[in-house]
């Protein structure tokens, strides 16, 4: 560990940052905690509540329902897309102009701007007009995401997947060719075969890169709002409403500035949580 | 005017890096630091360059407590390990980097860098980037960048370690007589002991974050003063055996026995015998030498000198002789060695000196 | 263990390489005994380590063959070769206790399990790794990794042959010595064919039966540390080998004797045969220079003390040579005259030595 001199100047450039992240961020957190614990009739008159909304939030179901779904999307979500990731890097090449393209290609999805994702795919989903749609229907399938549930969610799960694995791709790729040859030499003089490899030299090899991909994608998938927007508005009915989306309902459409402050709270705690004990394990595993 | 530590410490993580130092380096010539890896060299050389902060004591250079003087004010150069050069820049722009901080004139840089270009033999080179460089080339080029600057304390890392044998011997040479014209104190670390003699000027040998003698190199490796300090400047490894004095002689295991007044000023006792693997001969040729019996483990030749590995009285020893000498594994051979090449040391592992 | 022959190997690393200079490896053709221990010795960038990729499959040659004991393996896959490698830095199954790193080949190999605890047992006590064998491979020092590394290829019995790619580069220099004596009481316990691949010439010498000094490509010389030592066939090896290495001085003949700065130097034999447009040097070691007060006068530009012995860097009108002086000798403040020992003087033309006895 290399401690620094520490240079006393450094603090004022910092300074301006500080404000800034002050202003945006803090503040407004502030804020949303005020609202959490008081009542509101309107005409800025507050009335403490404590943590009565907490309580609400908490035992109520329709929380609860949102909060079950997203979890099972999320636990989805991370099933699918770190295999399938680290199975793509296994399969790219690592020199040459493939390479090149393949990184290209990948990284496309990662460009769009999510909403327009949720567009996209809204309109190619569509069962009348979309290519998804008009495929999988003349197969004979009943596909119409607009007013199934499990159409709905199927195809959630594959835009995300298009839109999110590239991720996962690019960070396993990036730790696959920081493996020195020598090691992939001494499993071929040790007769390992494929799986051999994989498992005993490229997954430990990886597991740094792959704590990150996990962190990631498990944060991002847990606060998804755009996307499945812009894709099923939560629809049908509310089988893809999940926890944002559900805040924003409650909070913009309903105008119940109280429950939503305590739901948009005991969410970022759950994250804060789950980011906490990811980095620990992850901090726990470097030092081992 | 010299480089002074007065009492420095460095503990990080319970860990005391950098026991309690004082030491008075000499100016203006080549200071060796020995020491085996992690024995905290690059700390040592960290905290005189000002890179890191000691945790408690101070360092002192010409008079003035620069301990807390960051490390841009002070007048430092240093060399590193891994050939390090600015891998966007020429070789020229490298060499001439210190020199345009300095705010110098454009044709005074030139001939600056055209000078030390040719010093040290990389005038072709100019024009190119340290990736295309060997190894050899690029620390050259981080050496000339040290020595433009024409600082009065210049620190260099191990700077050869990680090039070609003989590319050592050859930068080995020529590094002593580089800075000596700049009159700069020049603080060098190594774990080879026979760098350090080659190197020449002074030496300290480090252990463990503690500093167990300095002196002039020469010095230092023909009259150690502790066991420890024996041991860092041997290569081969010191060959030791534990020893019993008793009145007027000197008893090695398997009963033999020297007879010997050189000690007769210590006192009965335990006591430890160092010899240098090249002190151990195979030919009997003082009146005073002992007889010792070893077996072989193995013999290692080296052009024209060998090193016969055996085991005596479960000693493991080195005998290190010039000539060809194939014994084979579990021959039996006869040794000599003469007491005025050994060093005694107490049961603290201090020097004892003869009469 | 097997015989290794290697027949006219060449190697470019470019597919359409055309002249001498692109080729890494320009002719290689030898032969390594079973059982004997050989090295590689030469400076970065002469094809060294493109020789070891090549015999042990890494790398197809350009040109060439390579057969092992009369089986051409040239087009084979490393695999198919059964060799060991043991490479610059440590290779080891970070997931896998020492025990399992060890006993992988073997399992691969579809051993059971009795007769692998057995050899993993043998081997561990072999290299003093008997108390780590429980431990997780990740957690031992760089020593202890690169032993782990070494024990792969010695539980297998059937490797042909076993490579070393220079592979003390990360030990700790008061261990190096420890891990190289114990690679040779190793070899001398197993028998497995080894070749070592290094810079360091005492590692290479001290290793070796036989040593193959290479340069830009080609082997200038396989002989033993003793040949190498004392008749260089090329000035490289002169050069390279010995420390400091060999001096060479101009010279011009003179009736079939060298002449250098006027001095008419002894030795063992006349020259004959020699095309007097060629470059002639005289090479003699520092080791076979004494001081001798028949001999010619040089000056002193400096003295190298490095204990158990002292280098004199003479000089004699311009030319500069180092003389090897015993620890115990007296050397004169001036005044020094040498001499060099005719039985080592050689003669190089054009770099390379003129056998005087094949002129005879």
């Amino acid at each position: 560990m290399i401690k620094r001199v520490p240079n006393q100047k450094a603090w004022f450039l910092v300074l301006p940052v500080i404000l800034l992240v002050a202003f945006n961020a803090v503040i407004p957190l502030m804020t949303v905690v005020n609202y959490s614990v008081q009542e509101t009739f309107g005409n800025n008159l507050f009335f403490w509540e404590g943590l009565r909304w907490y309580e609400e939030v908490l035992h109520s179901e329709r929380f609860q329902a949102s909060m079950t779904r997203q979890i099972i999307f999320t636990t989805i979500i991370l099933l699918i897309e770190i295999p399938l990731g680290i199975a793509i890097a296994l399969t790219m090449p690592r020199t040459g102009l493939g390479a090149t393209l393949c990184l290209v290609l990948m990284s496309l999805p990662l460009l769009i701007p999510w909403n327009v994702v949720g567009a996209m795919w809204n309109i190619f989903a569509l069962p009348e007009i979309g290519l998804l749609g008009k495929v999988v229907n003349s197969m004979g399938i009943d596909y119409n995401f607009t007013q199934q549930p499990i159409s709905a969610w199927i195809t959630i799960i594959a835009m995300d997947v298009w839109h999110w694995t590239s991720l996962v791709v690019l960070l396993s790729y990036a730790g696959l060719s920081a493996i020195p040859e020598a090691f992939y030499h001494a499993a071929q003089i040790d007769t390992a075969t494929k799986w051999q490899i994989f498992r005993y030299i490229q997954l430990p090899k990886l597991k740094h890169v792959l704590t990150i991909a996990i962190l990631l994608r498990f944060m991002d998938s847990f606060m998804i709002y755009t996307e499945p927007f812009v894709l099923t508005g939560g629809g049908p009915g509310n089988s893809t409403t999940f926890l944002s989306t559900d805040l924003v309902k409650v909070a913009l459409g309903q105008f119940d500035l109280g429950p939503a402050a305590a739901m948009s709270l005991i969410y970022f705690l759950i994250v804060l949580l789950l980011c906490w004990v990811f980095y620990t394990l992850m901090m726990r595993n470097e030092e081992q | 005017m010299a480089l002074e530590f007065r009492n420095l410490c460095k503990i990080e993580d319970d860990l005391t890096l950098i026991a309690p130092i004082s030491l008075k380096l000499k100016p203006g010539i080549f200071n060796t630091i020995l020491g085996p890896t992690l024995s905290g060299k690059t700390t040592l050389l960290r905290l005189m360059a000002g890179l890191d902060k000691p945790t408690s004591g101070e360092i002192w250079y010409k008079e003035i407590n620069v301990t807390n003087i960051p490390v841009q004010k002070r007048n430092v150069a240093m060399v590193y390990q891994q050939f390090i050069n600015y891998p966007s820049m020429t070789v020229f722009e490298n060499i001439a980097s210190p020199l345009r901080v300095k705010r110098m004139p454009e044709n005074e840089i030139k001939s600056r860098v055209h000078n030390v270009a040719d010093l040290l033999k990389i005038f072709p080179l100019l024009k190119r980037l340290p990736s295309e460089l060997s190894g050899g080339q690029q620390q050259r080029t981080a050496l000339a960048r040290a020595l433009t600057k024409e600082a009065e304390l210049v620190l260099l890392d191990e700077p050869l370690a990680n090039l070609d044998y003989k590319l050592r011997e050859e930068l080995r040479e020529e590094l002593p007589r580089l800075f000596e014209e700049t009159g700069a104190t020049v603080v060098y670390t190594t774990t080879e002991p026979s760098e350090a003699l080659l190197l020449g000027g002074y030496s300290a040998t480090l252990h463990e974050g503690r500093i167990t003698q300095y002196d002039q190199t020469q010095s230092l490796y023909k009259n150690p003063k502790s066991l420890i300090a024996a041991k860092t400047f041997s290569d081969p490894p010191l060959n030791t055996v534990k020893v019993k004095k008793s009145g007027e002689g000197i008893f090695l295991e398997g009963g033999v026995r020297w007879k010997t007044t050189n000690y007769s000023n210590i006192p009965n006792g335990n006591y430890t015998l160092g010899f240098r693997a090249h002190h151990l001969k195979l030919n009997s040729s003082k009146t005073d030498d002992i007889k010792l019996l070893g077996e072989v483990l193995v013999t290692e030749l080296s052009g024209s000198e060998s090193f016969v590995h055996l085991k005596s009285n479960e000693n493991n020893w080195v005998v290190h002789t010039h000539g060809i000498y194939n014994y084979r594994q579990g021959e039996q051979i006869e040794m000599y060695l003469s007491i005025s090449n050994c060093f005694l040391f107490d049961s603290d592992e201090i020097r004892v000196y003869e009469k | 263990m097997a015989e290794v022959r290697l027949q006219k190997i060449r190697h470019s690393y470019n597919a359409n390489a055309g002249d001498k200079t692109e080729y890494a490896l320009q002719n290689i053709d030898q032969v390594w005994e079973d059982g004997g221990a050989y090295a590689l010795l030469g400076p970065s960038g002469c094809g060294k380590s493109t020789l070891l990729n090549i015999v042990s499959g890494l790398l197809h040659p350009t040109e060439g063959k390579i057969i092992f004991d009369n089986k051409d393996v040239t087009m084979t896959t490393p695999n198919q070769r059964n060799i060991a490698q043991i490479f610059q830095f440590p290779v080891v199954y970070d997931t896998m206790t020492v025990y399992e790193n060890l006993a992988f080949p073997l399992k691969n190999r579809k051993m059971g399990d009795t007769e692998i605890a057995e050899r993993v047992k043998t081997v561990a006590e072999m290299l003093d790794l008997t108390k780590l064998l429980n431990q997780k491979a990740s957690g031992l020092t760089a020593d202890g990794k690169q032993k782990i590394s070494l024990g792969r290829g010695l539980v297998r019995s059937d490797v042909n042959i076993m490579m070393f790619d220079e592979p003390l580069t990360v030990i700790d220099p008061h261990l190096k010595w420890q891990l190289r004596s114990e690679l040779k009481q190793l070899h001398r316990r197993v028998g497995f064919t080894m070749v070592y691949v290094t810079h360091d010439q005492t590692e290479a010498l001290t290793f070796a039966d036989k040593v193959a000094v290479m340069y830009e490509g080609e082997i200038v010389q396989f002989g033993t540390p003793e040949e190498l030592f004392l008749k260089p066939n090329h000035t490289f090896v002169g050069h390279f080998i010995g420390s400091p290495g060999m001096n060479f001085l101009p010279c011009e003949l003179e009736g079939g004797f060298p002449v250098f700065n006027g001095n008419r130097i002894k030795l063992t034999s006349q020259i004959a045969g020699l095309n007097s447009t060629s470059k002639i040097e005289i090479g003699v070691r520092p080791e076979f220079i004494k001081i001798d007060n028949d001999g010619f006068p040089v000056n002193i530009t400096r003295i190298d003390d490095v204990g158990r012995y002292r280098i004199v860097k003479a000089e004699c009108s311009g030319h500069n040579f180092n003389v090897y002086v015993p620890e115990e000798f007296e050397i004169p403040t001036e005044n020094l005259r040498v001499s060099f020992d005719p039985q080592h003087t050689h003669i190089y033309c054009d770099g390379w030595l003129h056998d005087r006895k094949a002129t005879e």
